[in-house]
């Protein structure tokens, strides 16, 4: 596949293909193929699977209807990341969620250690590999490859079907900010459907896609990324992430410090930024304003324009004290050990047309 | 694709030699290992560099790089085309996306980098 591969938390990831901003425009354009076989799953199963699985999770998964996925995340008692999460309803007795691969055993010993529930908890990971068809062109890419009925299958739901004779979850969701797929199948199916797929792709102008445009996708899209604007330090109020907690759900692990922090107001947000000067903010630099330390950047890089040949944008995002994290002020981003300007603006920094 | 009069570091960067002027910049295999170049920090004119210390910075899509100056020296030029047109270093990293030029202060450390053969033969083994 001529892939550069890098050593990703013990697996051999591809980094780019072809070249991340091709492979980044071919997702905002037509359609990419990510092998994303590293993501965890974990199975819950029982009785009072839905139980035990409120109890972990910040969103409402009683909303949830068979067949059906929402983002959520796992909480620390005190408020923090475990982990974000998609949630999947299977069955009644049954949810499946997705977790990052990094976190895939702290997150099974979190569930398992908190289970008090008449339910089982399986570290699903080793029986899941993961494709993701990203983009415009995505979903009929994948009709070619399947009998079920797509078109049903809204954004954030999932049909269980077979993707070319091999039973999948096929999922309506992703991680680039554009329509697309997720399918699950077992490993010893993922080879030939990446190949299958790629041809599938071919004349709607399919790239394999890797790790780099990926990161590139959904920091424009300002999802975030675990270890980088969500970790055990961080609460989902202070990340922007409120519309995932549902504080009028049945308590659940981190409530009561949601609650508080709520009452008592966040001192510092995340916000996105533009460089003005140049150079690129890099996860770890130091936000300064008016001279002094005030924020820390969590992601930050350049965008590839679309279409070519649009300028690339030299964006980020970072946490400051609450009364900068809003668009608009002059902030400095040091890198390597010089100020650059840059200012504050609202994230995403894109959005598909719909 | 490696010029015969040029020498190369086994950090990917490359010297071309004329008159006392070291011409300098990153190999045609740095520059695909790199990928999708974005940006270049590229020295000031009157800085002294030292052979094997930082002298400029490039950054791809995915991380930034240290560049290490092949021969030390003081900057006499920069290629100053690549602040706007970072992406010559990905099209042509061997003419036009040099990155400065130096004049050498110690010209016989050149006699002690690669040859276009052993540098061809270095990238073989990794």
């Amino acid at each position: 596949m001529g892939a550069k591969m890098v050593d990703f938390g013990g697996w051999d990831m591809p980094v780019e293909y072809t070249g991340v901003i091709d492979e980044h425009r071919a997702v905002r354009q037509r359609v990419g193929l990510f092998d994303v076989s590293h993501m965890g799953e974990i199975e819950v199963r029982g009785p009072q699977a839905l139980d035990l699985v409120q109890h972990v999770t910040v969103n409402d998964a009683s909303k949830l209807k068979l067949g059906q996925a929402q983002y959520s995340a796992l909480l620390y008692e005190p408020g923090g990341f475990v982990d974000d999460i998609l949630v999947h309803k299977v069955a009644d007795d049954h949810y499946f969620l997705c977790v990052n691969a990094s976190n895939q055993d702290k997150d099974y010993e979190h569930i398992a250690a908190n289970n008090r529930f008449d339910t089982t908890v399986e570290n699903a990971g080793p029986r899941y590999a993961q494709l993701a068809v990203q983009g415009p062109l995505a979903t009929g890419v994948v009709k070619k490859l399947t009998a079920s009925d797509l078109d049903a299958v809204k954004r954030y739901h999932f049909v269980d079907g077979a993707v070319l004779g091999s039973p999948a979850r096929i999922a309506r969701t992703g991680y680039t900010g554009e329509d697309g797929w997720e399918i699950y199948v077992a490993p010893e199916h993922a080879e030939r459907l990446w190949h299958e797929i790629l041809a599938a792709g071919d004349d709607a102008g399919i790239l394999a896609c890797g790790l780099g445009a990926r990161n590139t996708l959904r920091l424009e899209s300002a999802m975030p990324l675990y270890g980088h604007e969500i970790h055990a330090s961080i609460t989902p109020w202070e990340a922007g992430l409120d519309w995932i907690v549902k504080l009028d759900k049945d308590d659940f692990l981190g409530r009561d410090a949601l609650l508080k922090q709520k009452e008592q107001g966040i001192t510092r947000k995340l916000i996105g930024f533009e460089m003005k000067g140049r150079g690129i903010a890099r996860d770890g630099y130091e936000i300064q304003v008016s001279g002094v330390g005030s924020g820390w950047v969590t992601s930050g890089g350049v965008i590839p324009g679309v279409p070519a040949p649009a300028l690339n944008r030299n964006i980020g995002m970072c946490f400051l004290p609450l009364h900068l994290a809003e668009p608009g002020h002059a902030i400095e981003v040091s890198v390597r050990g010089r100020g650059v300007e840059a200012v504050t603006i609202p994230m995403p920094f894109y959005k598909r047309a719909r | 694709m490696y010029p015969d009069n040029y020498r190369y570091t086994k950090e990917h960067e490359w010297v071309h030699v004329e008159n006392g002027i070291g011409t300098i910049g990153i190999t045609d295999h740095a520059q695909h290992e790199l990928g999708d170049i974005v940006y270049v920090e590229v020295p000031k004119v009157g800085t002294h560099v030292e052979q094997g210390k930082s002298f400029a910075v490039v950054e791809s899509v995915k991380a930034a790089s240290e560049i290490y100056a092949p021969v030390s020296g003081e900057i006499v030029e920069a290629n100053e085309a690549l602040t706007a047109t970072p992406e010559l270093l990905n099209s042509d990293a061997h003419v036009a996306g040099w990155i400065a030029k130096i004049k050498l202060s110690v010209p016989e450390e050149v006699d002690r980098l690669l040859s276009p053969t052993d540098y061809q033969a270095y990238l073989g083994e990794g």
